[in-house]
């Protein structure tokens, strides 16, 4: 017993911090000390020349990021494109998703038959593993063989002549429509766990005041529903912004420039050119624009509620 | 979780009727190609090949037999099986020191962890995809043990994804367990770490299992850093997937056999166990 006390009492000012170690000694591992690296290799020549030695690699100042912002030169330019097709792609594709789980989260709130069914249904999307998911839809978008041409053209005859979905222009629609596929389900998921927050009788009470169903969508629903999406929104973005997955198996090696996202395109411009250094200037780039957008996003959207409060 | 209608009026025609439509065609769009990947993977070649068809011309399931064969499917499904459990059981146990620390001390810099580790999740994976493919490099040159290539380094790298998520939603699952049991076992003469594992994590489980689902998922699911860190004998099948389709001809149909074989453990598992999902993701909203 008085060991056990003494252990007890002796290590309580360590023991909170020993508990932390290996999830902190990893985080540093994997996600900060890689952090610090690649905002040092920014500021390197880091061709395929020293990759096995970087530190030999000489330094070179702002000249990567001269490099990447110069948007006269090809590389700045075709940075540029990206990100704005990025943009485009992250606004439509968080939007609908969010759109999607929304609605399908207020329809299914109350029970009704199937509604079981219909939820696992729906979260099937969000469980299939990324790839097996995207490489089912490559082959629904092939030209001479996919179902899309087949419904659109064979059997619809909206147009006369089989477009291509995996390369020009409609690519970013194919895009979009993939990433929504894959997304709104967990909005879905969110929203169906926030829903469950609201207090029944707020409903009940609306009610015996004589509201309408829409009506305590619109004041009961989607207030309360508030800070779910505020949380909601930003992760959407972030992981829609950084995507990397959906284009790659969707397109391969080399995405169209109509869906040129920008995780695929500093991929691309490191491992084909093997410039490291150029690449991590853009990294660097792409988290200081992300840092960016959340603080306002949160500024913004926290400022709004406390007003509301 | 059944669930009496919210409103005691039942609800109008226009809203069932926009319910139906709505769930209708929102089923139609997540089954289509559901729908596709099952038939496809049971059509002879010549289908797949020709003008696209929603019912296959004769079924068959040779494509089931094939996929093993055409590319080392087996091999890619241990490398996976292997990575996907060892990063899931390493991060969930990680994850369960470091919310039990979270939840339930008061000390300097718990604010500062919080913070940190939740705004990892939010920074691009291809930030740390090349400095982490360098560092990889240069650890196996300077102590001979490789990372790049190995299992070891892609379990590493996996695991601190799922952490987070894993430790965010933890710390709001073992703070909605009272502490007057955490007292109650102290008194009884328990340490911390005998009541974090009597009595905190059995009460915890739900929410165990729905972290140890998410990170599972993650592992299974992961493209960006497998396509760089395996090699020939360590691919996953998030990469090994794709050699069905870099030859000059493309097996659909056991592309989508593969698709549909390689799916069928997260699905399965995700569904059994979503109501956990969902009663974790409530508890960390609570919060």
């Amino acid at each position: 017993m008085r060991q056990r006390l003494r252990r007890l009492r002796h290590p309580r000012g360590a023991l909170p911090y020993l508990l932390l170690l290996p999830a902190l000694a990893l985080e540093l591992l994997i996600h900060l000390v890689p952090m610090v690296v690649g905002i040092v290799m920014s500021f390197k020549q880091l061709t395929q020349f020293f990759i096995r030695d970087w530190s030999a690699a000489p330094w070179t100042g702002l000249g990567n990021y001269r490099m990447a912002v110069d948007f006269s030169a090809p590389v700045g330019q075709s940075l540029l494109n990206s990100f704005w097709t990025t943009c485009c792609f992250t606004i439509l594709s968080v939007g609908l998703s969010w759109l999607l789980g929304t609605a399908a989260a207020i329809y299914m709130q109350d029970a009704f038959r199937g509604r079981g069914i219909l939820r696992a249904l729906f979260l099937v999307p969000y469980a299939l593993p990324v790839y097996a998911a995207v490489i089912t839809w490559s082959f629904m978008f092939q030209r001479d063989t996919g179902l899309i041409n087949h419904v659109l053209v064979d059997q619809l005859h909206l147009m006369d002549e089989k477009p291509f979905w995996l390369i020009g222009d409609n690519s970013f629609t194919a895009l979009v429509v993939v990433s929504v596929w894959k997304s709104w389900p967990f909005a879905f998921l969110t929203l169906m766990a926030g829903l469950q927050n609201i207090p029944r009788e707020l409903y009940e009470a609306s009610s015996m005041d004589g509201a309408g169903v829409w009506q305590q969508i619109r004041k009961i629903t989607l207030p309360s529903l508030r800070p779910v999406n505020q949380v909601l929104v930003l992760v959407l973005f972030l992981w829609t912004f950084n995507d990397f997955n959906t284009p790659y198996v969707l397109f391969g090696k080399s995405a169209p420039e109509a869906a040129d996202l920008i995780s695929i395109h500093i991929y691309q411009s490191s491992f084909v050119t093997w410039n490291f250094g150029v690449g991590s200037a853009m990294s660097v780039l792409l988290l200081l624009f992300l840092l960016l957008v959340t603080a306002v996003y949160l500024f913004l959207t926290s400022r709004r509620r406390d007003a509301d409060a | 979780m059944p669930k009496a209608p919210v409103s005691p009026m039942a609800p109008p025609a226009s809203f069932k009727w926009s319910r139906r439509v709505f769930l209708l065609l929102l089923s139609a769009f997540v089954l289509t190609p559901l729908f596709v990947m099952i038939s496809s993977s049971m059509k002879p070649l010549q289908d797949v090949q020709g003008a696209f068809s929603w019912i296959p011309s004769s079924f068959t399931l040779q494509p089931y037999v094939d996929i093993w064969t055409t590319v080392p499917l087996g091999d890619y499904f241990v490398n996976s099986l292997i990575v996907s459990v060892s990063a899931t059981a390493l991060s969930v146990v990680i994850a369960i020191f470091a919310a039990y620390a979270v939840s339930r001390y008061r000390f300097r810099g718990r604010k500062l962890f919080t913070v940190t580790v939740l705004s990892t999740q939010m920074f691009p994976g291809i930030l740390f995809l090349l400095p982490l493919f360098l560092i990889f490099v240069n650890i196996g040159n300077s102590t001979g043990i490789a990372l790049l290539g190995s299992r070891g380094g892609l379990i590493l790298t996996y695991l601190t994804f799922s952490l987070p998520f894993s430790i965010w939603m933890l710390v709001g699952y073992f703070d909605s367990i009272p502490r007057d049991l955490d007292e109650a076992a102290a008194v009884d003469g328990c340490g911390p770490l005998r009541t974090l594992l009597k009595i905190v994590v059995p009460a915890a489980v739900p929410g165990i299992v729905a972290v140890s689902v998410y990170a599972f998922m993650t592992a299974w699911g992961e493209v960006l850093f497998a396509s760089v860190m395996t090699n020939q004998t360590t691919r996953t099948l998030a990469v090994g997937l794709q050699g069905y389709a870099t030859q000059n001809n493309v097996y659909w149909n056991q592309v989508m056999a593969a698709s549909l074989v390689v799916s069928i453990p997260v699905v399965a598992g995700f569904l059994l166990l979503q109501r956990y999902l969902v009663a974790g993701l409530t508890a960390g909203a609570v919060k």
